[in-house]
């Protein structure tokens, strides 16, 4: 009995080790923004000519950044959630338009409806890259210090919202 | 005999073509998504820089870092959009004097150590470049100690005077 526990142990670990791994998605960078404050930023508002709005003016608020545009197709998915959503009027959101242009995005939230408190035009990706927004869409949940405390990547779906979000901005708001 | 060997080559040629067949599948690079998102139908085209000096270390950091979206190429190799940003990023930081530890810095700071192509050496990867040699050397050291206690266990077998005696006659009788 004891020649066959070693083996048969060692093959224990080895599935511990697949079961963990095999679930996890390759894909996904993990942000190593998490806990540092979000970069600073200018840009200008989407459809408000002249008007720029920065990183300081949401200090003292929680809020959220959507990193959308109108050539990505997956935010037509979680679109409607964040529709939905931001009728609770819970948080600020915020919606970074990235790389695209004003008349087409304008265009697309017309169509699609808009949950966003405002937009801002990342035309070149600069401040997408400073977030590390490698994929559209994206979302980052910002506290009233403006340190990062969430990202999504991908579409938002009802889980990450109820079971994630909902439930961090409770805490972050206490 | 002979239906055994062509049976025999028949499954050779198959397991090389289902091999062939594996590794042409994974040279394929799927198309970009993180979780389903999409990349921009146009790239925002930049003048290179004039500089060739420039050019020539833009194109050796490319080469280091890897592309988020195609994740198993340098943003030298892959055409996606972010990949040019980063390009450009790179070439217009070089322009502007800074060094290339820098830059690499600046990947880091925002996409983590995943972006870049050569994993570093350090307390967190130590484990993963000199991992395969000390299990290496664990298992050579097994071999040996297996190798000693099994000489020394043949050494230790005593024969009685009749087993010497039978050895003998056996090997007298086949060896004329």
């Amino acid at each position: 009995m004891k020649k066959f526990f070693l083996p048969f142990a060692l093959f224990l670990v080895v599935l511990g080790f697949l079961a963990v791994g095999l679930n996890l998605n390759p894909r996904e960078v993990p942000s190593p923004l998490i806990g540092k404050p979000a970069p600073t930023f200018s840009l200008p508002v989407l459809g408000k000519n002249q008007l720029s709005m920065g990183s300081q003016d949401m200090r003292g608020k929680v809020w959220i950044l959507n990193v959308w545009a109108s050539w990505c197709v997956a935010c037509q998915t979680e679109h409607p959630l964040l529709v939905e959503f931001a009728k609770r009027n819970s948080v600020a959101l915020l919606g970074l338009n990235y790389k695209d242009t004003p008349q087409e995005a304008a265009a697309w939230l017309a169509r699609f409806g808009d949950p966003y408190q405002l937009s801002l035009e990342d035309r070149q990706g600069q401040v997408g890259i400073d977030f590390g927004v490698y994929g559209v869409p994206e979302t980052f949940v910002m506290d009233r210090d403006g340190i990062i405390r969430f990202k999504h990547i991908g579409p938002l779906t009802p889980e990450v919202i109820e079971q994630q979000i909902v439930p961090l901005i409770g805490q972050l708001n206490a | 005999m002979l239906n055994q060997s062509i049976s025999h080559r028949i499954a050779v040629i198959l397991l090389f073509a289902m091999g062939l067949w594996a590794s042409a599948g994974q040279s394929q690079s799927l198309p970009p998504a993180a979780s389903g998102a999409e990349k921009a139908v146009e790239p925002t085209a930049r003048p290179r820089s004039d500089n060739p000096e420039i050019e020539a270390r833009t194109a050796k950091l490319a080469v280091e870092l890897r592309c988020l979206v195609c994740q198993n190429q340098t943003i030298a190799d892959s055409d996606a959009p972010l990949a040019v940003d980063l390009r450009n990023q790179i070439r217009s930081q070089l322009a502007q004097g800074r060094s290339e530890s820098e830059i690499r810095q600046y990947m880091v700071d925002r996409y983590g150590e995943f972006i870049l192509y050569k994993p570093p050496f350090d307390a967190k990867t130590a484990l993963l470049w000199i991992g395969p040699f000390v299990i290496l050397a664990g298992a050579l050291v097994a071999l040996l100690l297996t190798i000693r206690s099994r000489r020394k266990k043949i050494q230790l077998e005593q024969f009685s005077e009749q087993e010497l005696a039978r050895a003998r006659q056996l090997l007298d009788r086949t060896t004329h």
